[in-house]
């Protein structure tokens, strides 16, 4: 709950592994844009991974381990906020599932999914941000990543913050609905399968001829990054956050500094 | 017996991915059968609605289904049907056997029927002497390739047309070597005339069974070609082989859901022929078979009525998942390894041939959720393939390294400030490595990831590491990348 002589709400921020590891920048960006909409940010150390790589590898037992340590780093907070539609698709919709017949943390569950939201969406709809103070010159394009898609119904907040940034233009590509084959551990495991279908994803994202790539879900920007590199491609990936929060000092997703 | 290649699932699609012919016929589906299906959903309004409804009559019909099989038994008996219940596929295919036998059947016709696949029936009746003419265009093909369908209800999807006119040449040799086959009409016409001499010569004709009606004891075939009217009709014994989740209560059921199949599978507003048998000819019947039996399959599906696989006997057969699965999209049917391909394959072919021996094809799935986005019935196709993850990973079928880093990953994650101490140190090192390039071109344990592309290299300092040191005054970094 908000302190009584500070009525900010106070706002969990979780981080996301990937976030934590590989690119603290978008938490960075994140508790900008969180500050920004007048909350109260806070970072539990309590937390790690939300579990999906062993709840979506049928490893039920620290998938639940893992459920119940997040929601309790995360008790007491009157939002829990991530940069990414899979993380909180499985904070919100896959925890209170998967705890449903635990007597000891059903309630608890379904009452933190009421309060987990995905950083865009939060902005927007709980939040009421309609626009946002940055600037970026140059054509962008934006992926729709699955879980964010489907289980969260993101599409039109990253869209209508995007619309806010000064220089910006927006090009939408050819199937931007499509997945673009991370998957988690399915890039590893089905690595030809995986890349054909990031090779399709690339195509689109190059016919639409953007200087920048955005979307909300790390794992699928370090998959189309990567892919881009490879290809030799010159277009620079970044998380949408980065981009709201006019927090563009460090390199793209892929890039060196300098 | 169809041979079972689902373990083969990663060579299969290797070879899918490197056949130029394939992907190209590959290619045809985002414009077509999926384009088709958006353009059918937008024009109805109801459509999402719908699903709904179909969901509903299926579920409440699976979860009555002895009354309304029995139900439906009792009417088509009194319609004057022979039926037949199958608990295992060798018993279907024995049962049909005895029914070609008992016709004195030579030629045995064949409407399209993803169950006669299921039980491997043409192999077995060619076997014993039957010439089994597989009679839509698709299968037909297949036939004459000695493939299998890659796909529900497209099963030659992944044939170009270049590849059907060299099999009609190769194979049609009565006909003139001269002759014009470049338009897919000129093919079809070619097609018909030759299937047109077997629907009239069969003795036997089987097909399957879009859906069984409680209310009249009644079967329905719904296809675009006639082929399977002709195939009912005209011989004088019709064989319809179906399972035991076709049947739906009544005909006000199955007209809501017939809304939602053509739609979802061809984007048709209906089929363009839905053809209804009820018993055989009777006196006052211009034609019509003067045998009608029906074989009804269990094959292990209602071991899982009592599990929460259930939901996948919702289906009804669209191929929509399919259509617009984009690992489907990349590798086709074939590299599935049996008999149903796609999302609905990877749910279906675990819960009939064991979990281990099919343990790929749950896995070779993103999770991207569109498959169940577009499910007519609703069925949570992401959510069964992980029911099967969960009972491969209890039967301990993980690969091994996998599973040991899976265990040691959670056994850190479980441990939040070893975690992130641990967490600081790995990514200081591979910051240091990876940073100057910004990502590896290769990485030791990652090599499924680069053998394709790069690996992003991380900032070189955690997230929760920068945000301690903030929270402690000590610096708001401009940049969060480690300096060395």
């Amino acid at each position: 709950m908000s302190h009584p002589l500070d009525p900010r709400p106070r706002v969990g921020l979780f981080v996301t592994c990937l976030v934590d590891l590989m690119r603290p920048s978008i938490g960075f960006a994140s508790v900008k844009l969180l500050e920004q909409a007048g909350c109260k940010v806070e970072v539990p150390l309590a937390q790690t991974c939300c579990g999906q790589p062993a709840y979506n590898s049928g490893n039920k037992a620290d998938a639940l381990a893992l459920a119940r340590q997040t929601i309790a780093a995360f008790d007491g907070f009157d939002y829990v906020v991530a940069p990414s539609g899979s993380c909180a698709g499985m904070l919100k919709s896959h925890y209170p599932k998967l705890l449903a017949h635990d007597p000891a943390w059903a309630t608890r569950a379904r009452t933190f999914a009421e309060r987990v939201h995905e950083l865009v969406s939060f902005l927007v709809h709980v939040r009421g941000m309609t626009t946002v103070d940055a600037v970026y010159e140059g054509r962008v394009t934006y992926h729709d990543s699955c879980s964010g898609l489907r289980e969260l119904g993101i599409k039109q907040q990253p869209r209508q913050l995007l619309s806010s940034v000064k220089g910006l233009d927006l090009v939408e590509m050819a199937d931007n609905e499509v997945c673009c084959g991370f998957g988690g551990t399915f890039a590893i495991k089905y690595g030809d399968i995986s890349n054909a279908m990031v090779e399709k994803k690339t195509r689109n994202i190059a016919a639409a001829d953007p200087s920048l790539l955005l979307a909300g879900d790390l794992g699928c920007l370090m998959n189309m990054a990567g892919k881009m590199k490879r290809e030799g491609r010159n277009i620079a990936v970044r998380h949408v956050a980065e981009i709201l929060a006019g927090e563009l000092s460090d390199p793209p997703i892929g890039e060196a500094a300098g | 017996m169809v041979e079972i290649k689902t373990r083969e699932f990663k060579a299969n699609a290797r070879v899918a991915l490197d056949d130029p012919q394939l992907q190209r016929a590959l290619a045809g589906l985002p414009g077509g059968l999926v384009a088709q299906r958006t353009a059918a959903r937008d024009k109805l309004p109801e459509f999402e609605d719908l699903r709904d409804v179909g969901r509903d009559i299926r579920d409440h019909t699976l979860a009555h289904l002895d009354l309304y099989l029995a139900e439906w038994e009792r009417k088509a008996v009194a319609a004057g049907a022979h039926v037949h219940w199958a608990p295992t596929a060798a018993d279907a295919r024995d049962i049909i056997e005895k029914i070609c036998r008992e016709a004195n059947a030579k030629i045995v016709t064949k409407g399209k029927s993803m169950i006669s696949e299921e039980i491997a029936l043409n192999g077995y009746l060619e076997a014993r002497g039957f010439e089994v003419v597989e009679t839509d265009l698709g299968e037909y093909l297949v036939q004459i390739r000695k493939e299998t369908p890659s796909h529900i209800i497209a099963p030659a999807i992944h044939l170009t047309q270049e590849q059907v006119e060299a099999d009609f040449r190769r194979l049609h040799t009565h006909l003139p070597q001269d002759r014009v086959l470049v338009e897919p009409a000129q093919l079809v016409d070619e097609a018909r005339k030759i299937l047109r001499q077997k629907f009239v010569a069969a003795d036997v004709g089987i097909t399957g069974a879009n859906f069984l009606i409680a209310e009249t004891g009644s079967s329905i075939i719904v296809t675009n070609e006639g082929n399977g009217d002709l195939t009912q009709s005209l011989a004088k014994t019709h064989v319809v082989v179906a399972s035991i989740d076709k049947v739906v209560p009544t005909l006000e059921d199955v007209s809501s859901i017939l809304r939602l199949l053509a739609r979802s599978a061809t984007g048709q507003e209906f089929s363009t022929y839905t053809t209804f048998s009820t018993g055989p000819r009777r006196k006052a019947d211009p034609d019509g078979p003067e045998a009608y039996h029906v074989v009804i399959l269990d094959n292990g599906r209602s071991e899982l009525l009592a599990t929460e696989m259930r939901e996948i006997l919702r289906c009804i057969r669209c191929g929509a998942c399919m259509n617009h699965c984009p690992v489907y999209n990349a590798i086709g049917g074939h590299a599935y390894g049996w008999v149903y391909p796609g999302p609905i394959g990877a749910v279906l072919t675990p819960s009939l041939i064991g979990v281990k021996a099919a343990s790929n094809l749950p896995n070779a799935s993103t999770f991207c959720g569109k498959c169940e986005a577009v499910c007519p019935m609703k069925i949570p196709l992401p959510k069964l393939m992980r029911l099967h993850r969960e009972t491969e990973f209890d039967l301990g079928n993980l690969p091994r390294g996998y599973a040991f880093g899976l265990k040691t990953w959670a056994w850190f994650a479980k441990r939040p400030r070893l975690y992130h101490l641990g967490a600081r140190f790995a990514i200081a090192a591979l910051g240091a490595l990876g940073g100057a390039r910004g990502a590896f071109r290769a990485l030791p344990f990652a090599g499924g990831w680069t053998k394709h592309r790069d690996l992003p290299a991380p900032q070189g300092r955690t997230f929760q590491q920068l945000w301690a040191e903030q929270q402690a005054g000590l610096n708001r970094p401009s940049q969060t990348r480690a300096r060395s």
